[in-house]
């Protein structure tokens, strides 16, 4: 037991520390010239000294991330009790939920930017475009996946409507939610990027996309993977702290949390 | 009383039962006889298709029922001691009132100190007892049981039958006990009702009396098997005229 949780992580961190170690080695022993494909040290050292610029569009892109992820969370969670209460709300609104979903975010970002003046609220809803579906999809299962018997007996014991919200499908669908949120917490940041992409908005109050097309276009390839390295950093700790949360709250009771640690 | 389907299948049949306060009583009968069926009209969870039920003028009834399905049941997001208090706490009982009365009912049924377990903790046998201290909690006069214990191992059941005999002599609720098995229905029912499928109707009513019960180790005894014999034909009856 102890030895496959050690073999856990120590697994992949050999595997990433001999990639990264093939990859400085292949770059040093070939020469290859920086602005065709930096060395991890040479990135990692540019993180560094550009770390004063850089952790201001962080936090830039992580504002948009959560407050995204937020509204998705609270709107979807909401959406999907309105569904559970009524066929034809579900009915009427599930099919323009799914086209929301299946456009390519890339496509209307564009059209969001236009219509919408305020850049970070452009961003903000593109982000939770993307965010969004998982959330409402998985809870709306839930809440219909509720135990029959368990029904039956809050109908025999005349619980009101609310009871039977509050006490019966929350709880039951909470799993389902919690789920969604771990997927749309990668999603969100995704969500962001792409849109700040698109905006490609300027000046020092912009984004990790932005830093990333800035150094492209000067060339700054070190940069460029410093900044890359701080996304896929963000996605990861989202992720592991989304995943923390769902385990301290269902490891006393659901299955999925049983096997005595975050996966 | 009768059930009809939407689908046009006929349930149950003609049933006319009269059954007295604190009656321990049981349906028995093969898979597709209506006996569930049957529970769920008196519970109120279905509507019969024809007939009524009616309860005495006194009592306030319709809250006063208790029900165990086959499976525990239980929310598992939830410790035993909530578990057991959300009848009361559905009715607007204040939660420390609720929580107490639960503990107390925990107690009865011989689960002191698994208050704050959650069921998944908890062994079969244990959630049923679980179940059933949740089904008496609010103190009422019938208890409808489906097939509570079909799921457990014999040993298990035979401890929990005894301990549901000795509530039920304690309290004298009233209790309709559905099952397919002869051995648990003569050992826990005063009357057991056989009945018999395509439609559900009843076939035949039996009698184990009470004196018969007080032979010392009851489940060996001779009139036990007597009684098990009778009640074994009358179900081959039940299944042979189908």
């Amino acid at each position: 037991m102890r030895a496959t949780r050690l073999l856990r992580w120590m697994a992949p961190t050999l595997l990433g520390v001999l990639f990264l170690a093939g990859w400085e080695w292949a770059v040093r022993a070939k020469e290859v010239p920086p602005f065709i494909l930096p060395g991890p040290v040479l990135i990692a050292e540019t993180l560094a000294r550009d770390w004063s610029s850089l952790s201001v569009s962080l936090l830039i892109t992580l504002q948009i991330t959560f407050a995204a992820l937020a509204v998705a969370a609270s709107l979807g969670l909401l959406l999907a009790v309105l569904f559970a209460q009524s066929r034809v709300v579900e009915m009427s609104l599930f099919p323009y939920a799914v086209i929301l979903q299946v456009t390519p975010i890339v496509a209307i970002a564009p059209l969001i930017i236009i219509w919408v003046d305020d850049v970070r609220a452009a961003l903000l809803i593109c982000a939770w475009i993307v965010a969004f579906f998982p959330i409402l999809s998985n809870t709306t299962v839930g809440l219909n996946s509720t135990d029959r018997n368990l029904e039956d007996l809050f109908r025999l014991y005349g619980a009101s409507r609310w009871q039977v919200l509050w006490r019966l499908k929350l709880p039951s669908a909470m799993p389902y939610f919690l789920a969604g949120l771990r997927i749309s917490g990668g999603l969100a940041l995704i969500g962001a990027i792409v849109a700040e992409f698109v905006a490609g908005t300027g000046g020092r109050a912009s984004g990790l996309a932005y830093r990333i097309l800035e150094a492209g276009y000067q060339l700054q390839i070190p940069r460029m993977f410093a900044a890359l390295v701080l996304v896929s950093g963000t996605g990861i700790a989202i992720f592991l702290a989304l995943s923390l949360l769902s385990h301290l709250l269902l490891r006393r009771w659901h299955e999925s949390a049983q096997a005595g640690e975050p996966r | 009383m009768a059930k009809r389907y939407a689908t046009g299948t006929l349930a149950v049949e003609g049933v006319d039962l009269d059954i007295a306060r604190g009656d321990f009583l049981a349906l028995l009968g093969p898979s597709g006889c209506g006996k569930s069926t049957l529970l769920r009209m008196i519970a109120g969870l279905i509507p019969a298709s024809e007939g009524r039920l009616d309860f005495p003028a006194d009592a306030a009834a319709r809250r006063s029922i208790g029900f165990v399905f086959q499976e525990p049941t239980l929310m598992p997001w939830a410790s035993a001691l909530r578990n057991v208090a959300l009848p009361l706490e559905l009715a607007g009982t204040p939660r420390r009132e609720a929580e107490a009365r639960a503990a107390e009912m925990l107690a009865r049924v011989e689960l002191g100190g698994f208050e704050h377990a959650y069921p998944r903790a908890l062994s079969g046998g244990m959630k049923m007892r679980v179940s059933i201290a949740r089904a008496l909690v609010t103190k009422p006069r019938l208890l409808l049981m489906d097939e509570p214990f079909a799921a457990l191992d014999e040993i298990t059941r035979f401890r929990l039958n005894a301990d549901l005999l000795d509530l039920w002599r304690a309290e004298r609720f009233t209790v309709i006990f559905v099952t397919h098995s002869v051995f648990e229905s003569v050992f826990l029912a005063e009357r057991i009702v056989v009945m018999a499928p395509r439609p559900g109707r009843i076939l035949r009513e039996l009698a184990v009396p009470a004196a018969d019960r007080a032979v010392p180790e009851f489940r060996t005894s001779a009139i036990y098997a007597a009684h098990c014999r009778e009640v074994s034909h009358a179900l081959a009856e039940a299944m042979g005229g189908a």
